[in-house]
């Protein structure tokens, strides 16, 4: 039972890594592949962000009177994933909606009739 | 000054000079900016591998903050080796670009094709050159999404899913990196390259650190198409313009080889990786299957590109048994045949290119009789394609000699034998496609005067590499040292101690 309640963090993490990848793997609609990626780079945001968390520290501030400090760097780091997140996600649906003008949809099994397949 | 910040500037250049491209907006002056600003870029790397050769390491702080707690530029001779071959394919390519685009790419998107190419160099470069293994993440990103975007400009609308899957699979395997590069951070509690390596040697044999090693070894085999994690690839360079197809497969994948030696060699160490994990024989087995499968799989295809691709899964398949050789021999073959293969695959695609140029597909019918229609073109693709085979006096050969050499050293004769028989199938698909080019008889349907050699824009380029082929192919004292000097460089003290693991797997 401590098992599960003291990594519970990472217990969510593995869940929304998972849950996305499957989104990502099973989706036939390219908007929700999108999605499913999101979450599951959302999953390794937390990750990052709940790693860096010292028990009973807080906001690294100089405040007098505090000693204990949370790690910053990893909520930096995951800055600029989030951004670099963001990118991957405009790219994504611009292409979607390239492939919607070209296509007429965006189901993947209605599209892959289209083409001849590689 | 410039002495000074010597490297920052192969990331600095292209990065700067991208915007600017994209406000030059006519497709004529941005053509020319982008190729000028490349080729400064080019002559930065050569200078910067003129002096990792002499004096070893170059440490850039950047923004003054010192390693490891600022974001530390690292040139050595491995990667400033990689980058010089990044560096010259993108002139060449860019180059090349102004006529192979006017049929491929749509004339308002001309400046933004430059554009994408030029933070497509800066983020590669940015990869090679970093000691942060935080930032290399960073940079790869960058380089991917100008990577999904120059896929995606081609005319034909298949691109467009081809650049979809590319990304999806793509992010995936970033994103595999970044979690891995969490967990060793986690244990660490650093993200300098070298503070890694010295600090992961406290760890015996910790989890987290093995799980961390997965998911980034998953994640650049992602990135690097290796075998089984490729299928990404095929679509995305058939269906790419002709200079991004060249541009990719002579750059983008090679990086990623460079990315899992750094990581393996450099920020693990192999005793970590190869005796502890048994990665080697992971690494051997997935490489000879690549080999086989992919080398029968261009075989019977009828898009030349489509060949040509899997080709290139394959290809990485040999700079990957090199390292998991565990040799100093089977690393310099590897590293040797990333410069090599960027040769001739970009040669390669640029012929094929050329060919779309002047007749429009790139079916292997479309080959039939252009051995008199365009002769430098094919003669060009009959050079780099014997280098695929590995002939002779070709650097094809060269990259071949070395990984054979590493396998014997090893007394490995399966792994050999295994390499020499693979050439067999590249004998086959080369063959078949000048088979069509210099015994079949022109199309009744087409006219012989449209169908002439290639502009000579497109085609100094393509020679500049055919003629790099035979040059290295010859004279191979400057590849072969650079190679051998990175490999002893990425080797400590060049010894053999995991020879026993490869042997258990060749018996």
């Amino acid at each position: 039972m401590n098992f599960i309640l003291d990594y519970y963090n990472y217990w969510v993490v593995v869940f929304l890594m998972m849950a996305g990848f499957y989104i990502v793997i099973s989706a036939n609609n390219l908007v929700k592949k999108i999605v499913g990626l999101n979450v599951f780079q959302t999953s390794v945001f937390m990750l990052y962000i709940s790693m860096g968390k010292v028990s009973g520290g807080t906001a690294p501030i100089l405040v007098e009177g505090v000693t204990q400090y949370s790690n910053p760097l990893p909520h930096v780091l995951i800055l600029t994933a989030i951004v670099v997140g963001v990118a991957v996600t405009a790219v994504g649906l611009s292409l979607i909606v390239r492939i919607k003008r070209a296509y007429g949809t965006v189901e993947e099994n209605e599209f892959e009739h289209k083409d001849d397949a590689i | 000054m410039f002495e000074q910040h010597l490297a920052a500037l192969p990331v600095l250049l292209p990065l700067i000079a991208a915007p600017i491209t994209l406000i030059l907006g006519r497709s004529l002056l941005s053509w020319g900016f982008a190729t000028l600003v490349s080729g400064c870029a080019f002559v930065v790397s050569i200078q910067l591998l003129a002096a990792a050769l002499s004096d070893g390491v170059l440490s850039y702080a950047l923004g003054g903050w010192p390693p490891p707690w600022g974001i530390e530029l690292r040139v050595d001779a491995v990667n400033a080796f990689v980058l010089l071959a990044v560096s010259a394919i993108s002139t060449l390519v860019l180059i090349y670009s102004k006529d192979s685009i006017e049929k491929e790419v749509e004339k308002s998107k001309h400046s933004l094709f430059y554009t994408a190419h030029l933070l497509c160099l800066a983020g590669l470069s940015g990869i090679l050159i970093t000691g942060d293994a935080f930032n290399l993440f960073v940079f790869l990103e960058v380089s991917s999404l100008a990577t999904y975007t120059l896929v995606s400009l081609a005319s034909d609308r298949r691109c467009l899913t081809a650049a979809f899957r590319y990304l999806v699979m793509g992010t995936i395997g970033a994103t595999f990196i970044l979690i891995g590069v969490g967990l060793l951070y986690m244990k660490t509690g650093t993200l300098n390259m070298l503070d890694l390596a010295s600090r992961i040697e406290l760890y015996d044999s910790n989890r987290t650190i093995n799980t961390g090693l997965a998911f980034i070894v998953v994640g650049i085999g992602i990135k690097m198409a290796l075998f089984p994690l490729h299928m990404w690839l095929p679509p995305a360079y058939t269906h790419a313009p002709s200079a991004v197809t060249a541009f990719l497969s002579s750059t983008a994948t090679k990086v990623a080889v460079y990315v899992m030696i750094r990581f393996i060699f450099t920020i693990f160490g192999i005793d970590h990786v190869f005796e502890k994990m048994g990665m080697d024989i992971i690494l051997m087995a997935l490489a000879v299957v690549a080999i086989f499968k992919c080398s029968y799989m261009a075989t019977v295809q009828s898009n030349v590109k489509t060949v040509f691709a899997y080709s290139s899964v394959a290809q990485v398949g040999y700079m990957i048994l090199g390292l998991s050789l565990v040799s100093v021999t089977g690393l310099m073959a590897g590293v040797l045949h990333v410069f090599n293969h960027a040769l001739m695959k970009g040669a390669l695609f640029m012929a094929v290119g050329a060919v779309f140029y002047r007749v429009g597909s790139v079916d292997i019918k479309a080959f039939n009789g252009l051995g008199r229609q365009m002769p430098l073109t094919m003669a060009a693709f009959t050079i780099a394609g014997l280098s695929i085979i590995g002939v002779p006096l070709t650097v094809g050969f060269v990259s071949k000699w070395y990984l054979v050499t590493g396998a014997l050293e090893q007394d490995n004769w399966v792994v050999a034998a295994l390499v020499l028989a693979a050439s067999l199938l590249a004998v086959v698909y080369i063959g078949r496609i000048l088979e069509a080019a210099y015994f079949k008889k022109l199309p009744d349907n087409v006219d012989p005067n449209t169908v002439k050699e290639a502009p000579p824009l497109m085609l100094a380029p393509m020679w500049v590499l055919v003629l790099a082929n035979i040059y290295f192919g010859i004279d191979t004292s400057l590849t072969t040292e650079a190679a051998s000097s990175a490999a002893e460089w990425l080797f400590p003290s060049g010894d053999t101690h995991s020879v026993s693991n490869v042997q258990e797997m060749s018996k």
